[in-house]
């Protein structure tokens, strides 16, 4: 057992442990050129295999729920969008960014979820996921590192 | 020559023709599926459709049933009024769904305590009552009053929402017939309910199934019976018009 004043100091202390993480899930502004991103989103390095987890996991990019991927193992892969083998002899990281952060801003109409835009330019957004987007900017940068492998 | 010319424009016009033309989520399903909702003793369906027929044949608290002015397999409901629902209401100015109008006669009728929307038991009634009309093209009247309701509809149909940024026609006016992992895109046709969802294992209103979608959409749901989920049945249900009526049917 926790003594009621400990517990009044862990809660209070609380806030300072995890505005840091909730920082982490926020969304970073980022500026297009033309139809990119030049620039990774805060500066931060992509790592190509959490990159393909986030890509294949359900409840993070979700990817496969639409493209096919070489990710063999994950069975279902769904034919609404491209292919995305072979995407980085296609297009640049600067490009596979902006398409990943927010394919609305090239295709009105697309059906592509935005994996980085600005939270508050969405619409009733359920409480669990008010004011975050779909996948933080270290996440994003670690998509685009996983489709630049797929030359 | 000329006939001939004209014969092939009709040929190659023919497919944009079609696809005008409103398809039922029974087209989307594998055969075995097709005939397991075409088989009255197959489809799961048929459950809800025995429940919300008890329910029919039960005494409210004045002593009348639904079947003493709809007879007791509800052989005196007109199929054909049963196919315009949602169907304008001058009283409330507003449209009225089937299950609003089963929930109506519930209380006025058998003078009991209404059901809470989408409960168990109405989706049974309303279940019941649609399947009497299967077979009936969908027929809701969007001229007149119901017009600016229809209207509303559409616009919510076009509208994002969510973090995920969704909206109804990205995938359905779009993408029908194509694959989200390995489940199947349709129209979103309404013609089938309340249907029975094999993923799930249960009977499923409209308001479930919109419900879902938000909710797979990472928004926040309305609340039941919310107009805006009305003006969405009115929207859905018209753009529907002309398909056959298949409560229950049954999809993935
Ligand atoms: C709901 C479906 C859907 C999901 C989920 C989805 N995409 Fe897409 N994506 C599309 C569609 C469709 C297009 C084609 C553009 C269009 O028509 O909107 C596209 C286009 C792209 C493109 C550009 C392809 C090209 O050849 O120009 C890239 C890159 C891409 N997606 C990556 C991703 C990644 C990475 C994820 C997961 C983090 C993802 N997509 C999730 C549907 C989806």
């Amino acid at each position: 057992m926790v003594c009621r004043y400990c517990q009044r100091i862990i809660i209070s202390l609380l806030p300072l442990v995890v505005s840091p993480l909730a920082a982490a899930e926020g969304f970073v502004p980022w500026q297009a050129v033309g139809d990119s991103i030049p620039q990774p989103l805060g500066g931060l390095t992509g790592d190509a295999s959490r990159g393909r987890e986030i890509a294949r996991r359900k409840d993070l990019g979700n990817c496969l729920a639409c493209h096919r991927l070489p990710i063999p193992e994950a069975g279902f892969q769904g034919t609404v969008g491209p292919p995305l083998d072979g995407i980085a002899s296609r297009l640049n990281a600067g490009q596979i960014r902006l398409r990943v952060a927010d394919e609305s801003r090239r295709i009105p109409t697309t059906v592509m979820p935005p994996f980085h835009k600005d939270p508050t330019t969405l619409n009733q957004v359920a409480d669990d996921y008010y004011g975050k987007p779909v996948l933080n900017a270290q996440q994003l940068e670690d998509v685009v590192a996983y489709l630049m492998t797929l030359q | 020559m000329a006939k001939l010319l004209k014969m092939g424009m009709m040929l190659l016009l023919s497919p944009l023709i079609w696809a005008d033309q409103p398809k039922s989520g029974y087209d989307y399903l594998q055969a075995e599926t097709q005939a397991m909702q075409d088989d009255e003793f197959a489809n799961p369906g048929m459950a809800t459709v025995d429940m919300g027929h008890a329910l029919f044949n039960t005494p409210g608290n004045n002593g009348r049933r639904c079947s003493d002015c709809h007879g007791e397999d509800g052989e005196k409901l007109d199929p054909k009024k049963i196919a315009r629902y949602p169907i304008y209401n001058p009283e409330l100015g507003r449209p009225f769904t089937l299950q609003q109008q089963v929930n109506f006669c519930w209380e006025e009728h058998l003078d009991n305590i209404p059901f809470v929307p989408g409960c168990t038991e109405l989706v049974a009634l309303e279940t019941f009552v649609r399947n009497r009309a299967r077979g009936e093209p969908v027929n809701v009247d969007i001229s007149g009053p119901m017009r600016p309701f229809y209207e509303a509809g559409k616009a919510l149909y076009h509208t994002r929402f969510g973090q995920m940024n969704m909206a109804c026609y990205v995938c359905h006016d779009q993408y029908a017939g194509q694959y989200l992992r390995g489940q199947i895109l349709t129209e979103g046709q309404t013609n089938g309910f309340p249907e029975y969802r094999l993923g799930s294992g249960r009977i499923t209103s409209l308001q479930r199934r919109l419900e879902e979608c938000l909710r797979s959409f990472r928004a926040e749901p309305f609340e039941r019976d919310a107009d805006e989920y009305i003006d969405l049945e009115v929207y859905l249900n018209a753009r529907g018009n002309g398909l056959p009526i298949e409560t229950p049917a049954v999809r993935y």
